[in-house]
Order: structure tokens, then C-alpha cells, then sequence
């Protein structure tokens, strides 16, 4: 018999780590499929506004409305059964305020994922929504004396209604893709978080996104405002377990910097590769302010995903600093936009992604800069590392500049670990996968060291796991 | 004890025969060096030792310590003590020297064993500090932008690092200065011992004044045609290659 100890320490080192679920009762279950009912199911058990309901009802008619957007995007969007998904599981109790209270499954699968432990050790506040609720949420006393709100969504509409309705689908219109208005219509869960003027949150706060259900959708949505000369680092981690069939995460995120303000989203997914993350993120920057992006996007079956920034008053900076990895039979197909609306704004973008086995990586790029404006900067650099024959990568970058007062920069490149690389490697000892992943975290060192710390250290055992099996 | 022993050795690379039948035994402690015209198979005996994937062999063997290199994977004869020092040394974008040799320092501990970083990196500074290199090269990516020669004294300070059985030096002194080669040879020199042999491969005698063998073989058209003590290396650099072939 294996003692306790034996079977923590044995959970770490898995491969696999993230693929594991608990049965729960869900006490509130929408049912299979979408239409207005499971709107009003959604509505009912949240208690919502009117104003709410509505907005969701709108939204629906608009997400059956538009059609896929598969004639540029990946065919493998047909393979979504909306009919199967489950739009919304909880089980039916508050977010707790300390982990003793968390339900004891609930509680064990965040345990599993070092969440309470990362929380101590360097967090100012941590979320952890399970299925489509959270079901812990608190944030240090420091923080909260300061002013800053840090709850999930439903509590941030029927709390700070004044605030939130202001912003609310402000930056990511409920019509923008399919997928924002499919979330706009279910939506729940994600963080709302507001720092007061001035405040500069010291350490990140955090929200841990887990999908447990099989044949199911999360949707969160989040919404975070910086207001003016303020500072916030957030970060989202994500994972699931391996199921058989399918699962859904849509989410969207707005963020709005007010003038001066710095916000930093930081996101290291690491979904299970049945789950279609198909998730609209971005970022409104006002006068001075800045928005940055660092996004790191492993496993999944398809990702598309392209942070945003519109750079809306003089002098606002955007940026998208993303690391890609597309395994066996997975689609990586994320990039950034960036949207200047105001003189003297400047982005970059910097995206490297890996493409092993049959895995596929594409960028997609969108830098606008209008005519009237002046003195506007981008700058775009895209790297592509292919490590096997089969692998494939697809750079489409579209940089609209009109006028003649703003300077653009475009680099991309495609690069192959050579045999020489692994050869001499190899003759020093190591074996060819510590050799192919070795070289993969050489390519990406750059970006990692953007990661906090406690994260670059989790990206490159990431990294590792996923290469063990690459070669042979 | 260590030994290698080149047995009647055949290799050929697309089907073309580079190797024909080499012997050759290099006793513990002992610095060969071989030396041949371009084209003879020096640097394709030392891919094939190493094991290079390029390069099929047809007959023969090579043993380490008795064992045959051939029947092993490429890291594996790199873990049983053989090192080559490349002519060409690959560059590893993004990966620090330090990082690198910790990697291959790793690789040779068991399974749960962990370097001890503080030793570690006073090793390599210390054997910085031996081959003149500035410190600053332990946070350089792997040979990335580096010259001919801090390349060469990068395959040196590795080999001191990994501190292999036998050590296979593929034209170390191409692209050198003088002064370059002056400081390799030291470096090769304070790696002599009894319990660690050489190869020293080279096209030129001059490596030869700074790192002395004890003997020096001739390879010509895949074979070893004359095996003779330090002064042939002298001789040949009188007389050129076409003395040998000629007698031939």
C-alpha cells in the first residue's frame, strides 16, 4: 500500500498531472444544448437583473445568427456539437473566502494544481472557478484595504453594478465574433477586478480556470479596470482533464487602463488536447497607459486566440508577447491585434511558436494605424520553430498603415532544430529528447524570462513534458 | 583501465567507401595524433566514432574500455567517457553555456542525484580562468556568435568539464591564431594523464610543437599507411604528403 506522502509526490512528477476529475453533484445543471430556456435556467439561478437577461437573450439571436468563421479559420470548428454541450454546472454554494470551507473535491483538484500553496507563497488574491462558478475567491487584507475589488462576474453586476455596467462588453462588443457573442449569451464566472486611482497592486493577483465536467462549456468572462495611474499584474491558469469527447472554453476578457495605468494579463494554459479554446481577449488603452499581453498558449485540440489593444488615447502602448506549442493533432492558431486610435501610440508584438509531430502553429496578425493620425510605432517579430518533417506553420500578418508619419517593423522567420544542433548535443551526453528540449526552451528562453518567476520555471517543465514524446 | 581499440574499421557515406579497413590502439594515457592529406578520412573517423548518422559503417568496430561503440546511441558513448572536440561546432541558440554543461554534467549523474550549483559553476570558473576565457561566456548562448577561436576554447573548457576517457580532437587548431592554439594546447596538455587518452586529428604540424604526441599515424585513402614516432610529423611537414603516397 502506497502511503499519502507517496501518492503527492508521485501526482507531481505525472506527465499528466492536470488529467484528473471528481465526480460532483451538480446541484444546478442547465442541461444539454442552448436555447432561450437555458438563458432563463442560467439567469433564474443567478438571480440577475432584467437588464441582464436581456443583454444574454440579445446575444443569443446574434451568436445563432452569424456563421462560423471557417472560411478563414480552421474547418475543425464544424467538429463543435452545440447541441451535447453542458452551458452551465455548479454546485450551488458561494465562493468561499478560505479554502477549509471549499467543498472537499472541489478543494482536492485545486490542491492537485498547487493553487492554495502559489497563493501563499507570492499571490495578492486568487480565484479558482470550478466548472462555472468559483468556488474560492479572496484577496489579502493589504490589497482590499487599498480599494481594489477583486470578485467573479455575478458578483461584480449585483455589487459594483455602476462600475461594471459602464465597461461591460464596451471593449469586445457582443457581436465582435461568434464566440464573444456565444459567451455574452451563457457567460459565467471570470474576475471582475477594479484598482482605485494611483494604486499599484505590488504582487499579481490570480484566477485558476478548471474545467472538471465532461461534455461541457466554460465560459467566463472577465473584466478588469486600472484606473488612472494605477498598476495590476494578473494571471490565469488553465487546465482540464482528458476526456473522450469534446469540451468548450470560450471566454472573453476586457480590459480598460485608464489614463497612466499599466495592466499586465499574463496567461499560461495548459489545456487537455479535447478542449476547443476559442477565447476574444482585449485590452482598451487610454491616454499614457499600457497594455501588455503575455500569453502562453500549450495543448488544447484549437486555439484561436488574438489579445487585442486599442490604443485609444496619445502616447497608449500596447504589446503581445506569446509562446505557442502545437503538439500531435493540435491547432495553435493565435496572433495579437493592435488598433491605433490615438497620435504617438506604439505596440509590439513578439509571438515564437513551436510546431512538433503533425502539430500546427499559425500566426495572425492585424496592425491598423489610420491616416490622420502621427507618429505611431509597430513593431512585429514572429519566429516559428518546426521540429519534425510533418510539422506545419502559417504566418498571416496584415499591417494596414496609411499616412506617412509612423514607422513599422515586420520580422518573421522559420527555423528548424537542425541535426547538427541534436548531434552535438547528443555527443555530450544528453539524450535527443533532452537535446529537443533543451533547444525548444533555448528558442523560447527570451519570452519566458517576461513570466514571473514561480511561472517560467512551470513553462519549462511544460515545455519538457510536452517534448518527452517528440522524438524516436 | 581504459582502452580503445580501432579494429579494421570500414565506413562510407552515401554509399561512397571513406573508411577501408583502419586499425589502430590507443593505450591508456597515450596522445596519438593523426595527420593526412584532405580527403584521406580523418574527420570521417571521428563522426563515426562519435557516431554520426550520416556515415554507415560496413565492417569492423571500435571498443571503449572493451566495449563496442557501435551497438551505442550517440549519448551513450558520449557517457562512456568518449568526447570529440568538433571542427565545427554547432551553435544553440538560447541556451547557455552554463546551462548546457550542467544539462551533460546532469546526464551522467544517476537518476534522483542533483548537481550542486555553487560547486559547479567554481569548477567552470576555475577552468575559465585556466583557458583565459572571459566569465561572461558562462550566460552566452552555445558557441552563438562566437569566434573560430572561443569556439575551439569552448570545445576545450567542455572537455574539461565532462572530463571523458578518451577525447577525439577534430582539427582543433583550424581557425586559430597563434596565441589561440597556444592556450588550447594548455588546456589539452593539463588534461593529459595517465588514465585519459588522445586522438588528435590535424592537417598541420604546427598543433603538434604545442601538444606532443607520443606517436603519429598517417591516414591516406581510408587506411594508416605509416605509424612512426613525433619526428614523423616533422618529416611530413618537410616533405609533403606525396612523399608517403609515392613510397607507397
Amino acid at each position: 500500500m502506497k502511503t499519502e506522502t507517496e501518492t503527492e509526490s508521485r501526482i507531481e512528477i505525472d506527465r499528466e498531472e492536470a488529467n484528473f476529475h471528481y465526480d460532483v453533484d451538480y446541484k444546478h445543471d442547465a442541461g444539454r444544448g442552448l436555447d432561450e430556456e437555458t438563458i432563463d435556467y442560467i439567469s433564474n439561478v443567478k438571480k440577475e437583473d432584467e437588464w441582464i437577461r436581456k443583454f444574454r437573450q440579445r446575444a443569443l439571436k446574434i451568436f445563432n445568427k452569424k456563421e462560423m468563421p471557417t472560411h478563414w479559420a480552421s474547418q475543425d470548428l464544424n467538429s463543435i456539437k452545440f447541441d451535447e454541450i453542458r452551458y452551465y454546472l455548479s454546485a450551488g454554494e458561494a465562493p468561499k473566502r478560505s479554502w477549509e470551507d471549499v467543498p472537499d473535491e472541489m478543494k482536492e483538484t485545486f490542491e492537485r494544481l498547487g493553487i492554495p500553496e502559489k497563493e501563499r507563497k507570492f499571490l495578492a488574491g486568487v480565484e479558482a472557478q470550478f466548472d462555472s462558478e468559483a468556488a474560492y475567491s479572496n484577496v489579502k487584507d493589504a490589497v482590499s484595504e487599498q480599494g481594489v475589488i477583486f470578485v467573479n462576474s455575478s458578483e461584480g453586476l449585483a455589487e459594483h453594478a455602476d462600475i461594471f455596467r459602464k465597461w461591460f462588453g464596451k471593449v469586445i462588443p457582443t457581436g465582435d465574433n461568434k464566440f464573444s457573442a456565444l459567451n455574452s449569451a451563457v457567460f459565467s464566472g471570470g474576475s471582475f477586478i477594479y484598482v482605485p486611482p494611483g494604486v499599484k497592486v505590488k504582487h499579481p493577483l490570480q484566477a485558476y480556470f478548471r474545467i472538471n465536467a465532461e461534455q461541457f462549456g466554460q465560459f467566463e468572462r472577465t473584466l478588469i479596470i486600472v484606473d488612472e495611474g494605477a498598476e495590476l499584474t494578473y494571471m490565469e491558469g488553465c487546465t482540464a482533464p482528458k476526456f473522450e469527447t469534446s469540451t468548450l472554453h470560450s471566454a472573453v476578457v476586457e480590459l480598460v487602463a485608464m489614463k497612466n495605468a499599466k495592466i499586465q494579463y499574463i496567461t499560461v494554459q495548459n489545456w487537455s488536447a479535447n478542449v476547443f479554446n476559442l477565447v476574444t481577449k482585449r485590452g482598451l488603452a487610454h491616454e499614457g497607459a499600457e497594455v501588455r499581453w503575455i500569453d502562453c498558449n500549450i495543448g488544447s485540440r484549437l486555439t484561436m486566440k488574438y489579445p487585442g489593444v486599442v490604443m485609444k488615447g496619445e502616447g497608449a502602448r500596447g504589446e503581445v508577447v506569446s509562446i505557442a506549442l502545437a503538439n500531435d493533432g493540435q491547432h495553435q492558431d493565435t496572433g495579437a491585434k493592435m488598433i491605433h486610435a490615438a497620435d504617438n501610440t506604439s505596440s509590439n508584438v513578439v509571438s515564437k511558436s513551436i510546431s512538433v509531430g503533425e502539430g500546427r502553429s499559425t500566426y495572425r496578425g492585424h496592425v491598423h494605424i489610420p491616416k490622420h493620425l502621427k507618429g505611431c510605432k509597430n513593431n512585429t517579430e514572429c519566429d516559428a520553430l518546426l521540429i519534425n518533417p510533418k510539422s506545419r506553420t502559417d504566418t498571416y500578418p496584415a499591417v494596414t498603415v496609411r499616412g506617412n508619419q509612423h514607422s513599422t517593423q515586420h520580422e518573421a522567420s522559420v527555423s528548424q532544430v537542425s541535426e547538427e544542433q541534436i548531434f552535438y548535443m547528443k555527443q555530450r551526453g544528453l539524450s535527443e529528447a533532452e537535446a529537443m528540449s533543451l533547444s525548444v526552451n533555448g528558442f523560447v528562453n527570451d519570452l519566458v524570462r517576461e513570466f514571473p518567476m514561480e511561472y517560467s520555471v512551470e513553462l519549462k517543465r511544460l515545455i519538457d513534458l510536452e517534448m518527452e514524446g517528440s522524438v524516436g | 583501465m581504459s582502452s580503445l581499440e580501432i579494429i579494421n574499421l570500414n565506413a562510407s557515406i552515401n554509399g561512397a567507401e571513406i573508411l577501408k579497413g583502419l586499425n589502430l590502439n590507443v593505450p591508456q594515457g597515450e596522445v596519438h595524433a593523426i595527420m593526412g592529406p584532405n580527403g584521406s578520412g580523418k574527420s570521417t573517423l571521428a563522426k563515426v566514432m562519435a557516431g554520426h548518422e550520416d556515415y554507415e559503417v560496413t565492417g569492423g568496430d571500435v571498443l571503449l574500455n572493451g566495449k563496442s561503440l557501435l551497438e551505442m546511441e550517440v549519448d551513450e558513448r558520449s557517457r562512456e567517457g568518449l568526447f570529440l572536440a568538433f571542427q565545427y561546432p554547432a551553435e544553440i541558440p538560447g541556451v547557455s553555456n552554463a546551462n548546457f554543461l550542467r544539462a551533460a554534467r546532469q546526464a551522467r549523474l544517476p537518476e534522483g542525484e542533483e548537481i550542486d550549483a555553487v560547486a559547479f559553476y567554481k569548477e567552470i570558473y576555475d577552468k575559465m580562468d585556466q583557458l583565459g576565457m572571459d566569465r561572461k561566456f558562462t550566460g552566452r548562448s552555445v558557441n552563438e556568435g562566437f569566434s573560430g577561436g572561443e569556439k575551439k576554447r569552448n570545445e576545450v573548457l567542455q572537455m574539461m568539464m565532462l572530463e571523458p576517457s578518451y577525447a577525439v580532437l577534430d582539427e582543433t587548431d583550424s581557425g586559430l591564431d597563434i596565441d589561440a592554439l597556444k592556450i588550447v594546447a594548455d588546456g589539452v596538455n593539463a588534461m593529459r594523464s595517465d588514465n585519459r587518452g588522445f586522438l588528435v586529428i590535424t592537417h598541420y604540424q604546427r598543433l603538434l610543437d604545442y601538444i606532443v604526441p607520443d606517436y603519429v599515424h598517417v591516414l591516406n585513402d581510408g587506411q594508416i599507411i605509416r605509424s612512426g614516432s613525433k619526428d614523423l610529423a616533422l618529416e611530413l611537414e618537410e616533405k609533403g604528403y606525396d612523399w608517403l603516397k609515392e613510397e607507397d
